[in-house]
């Protein structure tokens, strides 16, 4: 019996032993890969954490994060943002110019740049993506393209051709002028891939990456890494990292972990509680992305009492967002007073915003005929989104926020299919969404949201329902004005209308928490959500 | 005996064919338009007539069932809808690291569990008993979402014994032959890689054994407190027998019978259960892939996943009770 006993002890304390051989064998496994490591010079890798895997690598054919975070180090686009800003700048065009009317690009191309498979870039490279990207019935038009279609209104949309002017230049031709269209042009969506590749690899060329950039691509493991080296005959400054392994990580705590660990050296989808905690910790660093969203309480103008101006000013004096950004967002959000995030150009500052007060609003109420409040719905989105982590708790913070000033409502709730196809058929009184920017453009914010054009019964942006001429005027000027500084005067002037008319309570603007190793210097957080890697350095 | 298997073969058609007609009415079952629900908020009306098209959603819905069954018989799971790949395709390349995973699971699972079952009912109320009987309830309540936090901080974070997450680490790279990592370790006949990936995977294996670990445990205590009431073991030990070939010899082997069809059942269940730890430690298997599926209403993948699980999880359970027939002479054939 005693015997038995002994064996099962041994058994169960058998872990325990096997752990302790390997703490010595896993560091005998860490020295050696140590003096592998200095014996190639210190080769820098860098070890990025994120939640999930890339869908795809092909950039015209993804519009997911995961996706963009790896094809923007292996891609150049013509045109880019600037580093800390959405203003764009040179990228594979070394400069380019715009016919008065609007309608003709002229990209100059930067000279002497190879594809990672050793083809040229030039001007028919160019040519052959925007053909492909343009045309539904190009023989490599494999997938939905759906950032051009959306950016570009379809295929061929907005493009009418792509001309090759000689070698490295490029002109391309508008249907009619659009604004925005050297923002678009920016986005990693629109990098220019190797032809000879994309011939080569056919339907399977997203899974095999040539462009550009800074990193080549070597392997992808499917839901565990991708791994990328440097490219060494990069055009622009040389990367600093050897290479860079992108790993996905889906729990955030679990990835918090290993960064703490050491294991990884970046990562992304940091929950705002798990801020303080990175913040005590000597050996890591707290980033913030500059925020490029907004969340926001749309009232449907259509209905009563909503269509009532007065209403909506006093529902905007009702909500307190300090108290929801506090409670909500660990501190990591802004209040917004603007349909678009101050990231943006254009945005308008000197707009005052309704101040909480409750008083203030009962009084308008009152003078809206409504003294005792009324009884409406409060939509609330059955999913998190980034620019609203608890909906469903967020909407009972404003329901009391109502109820104080004698409005009660009632939240209503879908599953997110059926959330927002009422929400498009307008069949709610007061709806919370959001909306994340895709490329920098206050057109992406303004015109989506809140133009009358897009407050069509069944497909719906605007779901306010918001339909005011002066605002739909200065929108649509904006959009065909090709000055810069012209078009951030008209959306400065549609955002005081909008402010006056109060279609929404515009919440909050979330801010997105990153953290790296302490030893990660050159990692700037962008708006748009991603960033190239080419100044990140390990020291 | 041969009767037998055929029978339960025959019979597995009708479960199959609720299997399958479960998987494919789970698209239907969701509230909304499926098209828009995979293709969310910005669709055009024209992406979603063509996406319906392309899931001919706009077929009667028998239609749809038995095209989908022919295209499931021709091991054709359909795309997904986010990567456009194959679903079959995607599954097979991850199946093995659930297997692995699942298997690790299970040895870790039986061994100690039996061990402690028999402990336990040998020296019934001892303080052995009454700590693993303890222990066995902790672990049977316990969310594998926070025993496996806890076990990655505990281990991998504190003591940095074992790996946090991933299969193998970055530095070891092997050809990916049946993508088993210890297989191809061994095809390849790298130790070093062997080691990697056995490391790898001992907290996740712990994670995901521990429910049917304890499952087990109080699953043998019982049965072995029952049998060695049995005459035949009063008749044993007053033969003379060592008390450890009572135990072993007569008692175990009976009373292991029913605590094998646990073990089946378990084996089933663990490959749903490694959702939640290939999602927490990383693991790039199947339940990752539902996962993932699941939260971008990837619905043929979704569809694809649980017909596979569905159909291991049967012939598990088969391939349990074939066993069990030839253990157990009492039962019969037909």
């Amino acid at each position: 019996m005693k015997k038995i006993a002994w064996i099962v002890v041994v058994m169960l304390v058998l872990s325990l032993v096997l752990a302790g051989c390997g703490t010595s064998e896993k560091s005998a496994v860490n020295n050696e890969s140590g003096d592998k490591q200095s014996e190639a010079s210190a080769e820098k890798v860098f070890v990025f954490g994120r939640g999930g895997d890339s869908v795809g690598l092909d950039p015209a054919n993804v519009t997911d994060g995961e996706s963009i975070y790896v094809t923007q180090q292996i891609y150049d686009t013509l045109v880019k943002y600037d580093k800390e800003s959405t203003k764009v700048v040179p990228g594979l065009a070394e400069e380019w110019e715009v016919s008065k009317d609007g309608l003709e690009w002229t990209f100059k191309l930067r000279k002497g740049v190879k594809f990672h498979d050793g083809t040229p870039f030039n001007a028919e490279a160019v040519k052959f993506n925007f053909d492909r990207w343009m045309d539904e019935n190009n023989p490599y038009h494999h997938g939905d393209f759906e950032y051009y279609m959306y950016m570009f209104g379809g295929f061929p949309g907005i493009i009418s051709s792509v001309e090759v002017v000689d070698e490295y230049t490029v002109k391309i031709a508008l249907e009619k002028p659009l604004a925005p269209f050297i923002q678009n042009l920016a986005m990693p969506a629109f990098a220019i891939a190797s032809p000879e590749a994309i011939k080569k690899y056919g339907e399977d060329y997203f899974k095999h990456p040539v462009g550009t950039g800074p990193f080549k691509f070597v392997e992808w493991k499917k839901d565990d890494r991708i791994v990328l080296v440097k490219n060494e005959e990069y055009w622009g400054p040389e990367p600093k990292l050897d290479k860079v392994i992108f790993r996905t990580i889906p729990d955030n705590t679990a990835r918090l972990m290993e960064l703490e660990a050491g294991t990884i050296d970046a990562m992304i989808g940091v929950n705002p509680d798990d801020a303080a905690r990175i913040k005590e910790n000597p050996d890591l660093q707290l980033l913030l992305r500059p925020s490029m969203n907004v969340g926001y309480l749309a009232m449907n103008t259509e209905k009563t009492p909503f269509d009532n101006v007065l209403v909506r000013r006093a529902i905007n004096h009702a909500i307190n967002k300090e108290a929801l950004i506090e409670a909500f967002y660990a501190g990591f959000a802004k209040p917004a007073k603007n349909p678009m995030p101050p990231s943006l150009w254009g945005y308008n500052d000197d707009i005052e915003d309704y101040e909480y007060d409750p008083a203030k609003a009962k009084a308008l109420l009152a003078e809206a005929g409504y003294p005792d409040g009324f009884e409406t719905t409060l939509w609330a989105m059955p999913v998190a989104r980034p620019y609203m982590p608890q909906p469903m708790e967020i909407a009972q913070a404003i329901q009391q926020d109502l109820a104080a000033v004698g409005i009660k409502a009632e939240i209503v709730t879908y599953d997110w299919a059926t959330y927002l196809e009422k929400g498009e058929k307008g069949e709610h009184d007061l709806y919370l969404l959001g909306w994340t920017g895709d490329n920098g453009d206050p057109d992406n914010f303004l015109y989506v949201l809140l133009d009358k054009n897009n407050a069509v019964k069944g497909a719906a942006s605007n779901v306010a329902f918001y339909k005011n001429d002066k605002v739909h005027d200065l929108l649509v000027e904006a959009q065909m004005e090709m000055d810069q500084s012209k078009r951030a005067e008209l959306y400065e002037e549609a955002q005081v209308y909008i402010h006056e008319d109060a279609p929404w309570v515009p919440l909050v603007h979330s801010t997105p928490v990153l953290a790296a190793r302490k030893n990660v210097t050159g990692w700037v957080p962008h708006a748009t959500g991603s960033e190239s890697f080419i100044d990140i350095d390990i020291q | 005996m041969l009767t037998y298997i055929a029978k339960r073969l025959l019979m597995l058609i009708p479960v199959l064919v609720g299997v399958s007609i479960i998987a494919f009415l789970l698209i239907h079952l969701i509230p909304g338009d499926p098209a828009q629900v995979i293709l969310g908020e910005r669709a055009t009306p024209e992406a979603l007539e063509k996406l319906r098209e392309e899931l001919g959603l706009n077929d009667p819905l028998y239609i749809q069932y038995f095209r989908f069954a022919r295209n499931v018989l021709r091991g054709d799971l359909g795309r997904s809808v986010i990567s456009h790949e194959p679903v079959a395709a995607e599954l097979a390349e991850r199946f093995p690291a659930t297997i692995e995973l699942t298997i690790a699971a299970m040895l870790i699972a039986i061994v100690i569990g039996v061990a402690a079952g028999v402990i336990s009912a040998v020296k019934q109320y001892s303080w052995f008993d009454n700590l693993s009987m303890t222990g066995a309830l902790v672990g049977v309540s316990m969310p594998i979402f926070w025993l496996a936090l806890m076990l990655i901080w505990i281990f991998s974070n504190l003591l940095g014994w074992f790996p946090p997450s991933a299969r193998l680490s970055h530095t070891v790279d092997i050809p990916v032959v049946t993508n088993f990592v210890v297989i191809d370790s061994l095809l390849a006949g790298d130790m070093q890689a062997l080691k990697d990936g056995l490391w790898h995977l001992v907290l996740p294996a712990i994670a995901l054994g521990t429910i049917p670990m304890a499952i087990i445990a109080r699953m043998t205590r019982s049965s072995m407190l029952e049998v060695m009431r049995q005459d035949y073991i009063r008749t044993a030990r007053a033969k003379g027998l060592k008390e450890n070939l009572v135990i072993f010899k007569h008692a175990l082997k009976n009373a292991l019978l029913p605590v094998i069809t646990v073990m089946g059942l378990q084996f089933g269940i663990l490959l749903g259960g490694a959702v939640m730890t290939e999602t927490i430690f990383s693991w790039p298997g199947v339940g990752r892939y539902m996962y993932n599926a699941i939260m971008a209403r990837d619905f043929p993948a979704v569809q694809g996943g649980i017909l596979v699980i569905a159909v291991v999880f049967v012939l598990v359970n088969l391939a349990t009770d074939i066993l069990y027939t030839f253990l157990d002479p009492r039962i019969k054939f037909d």
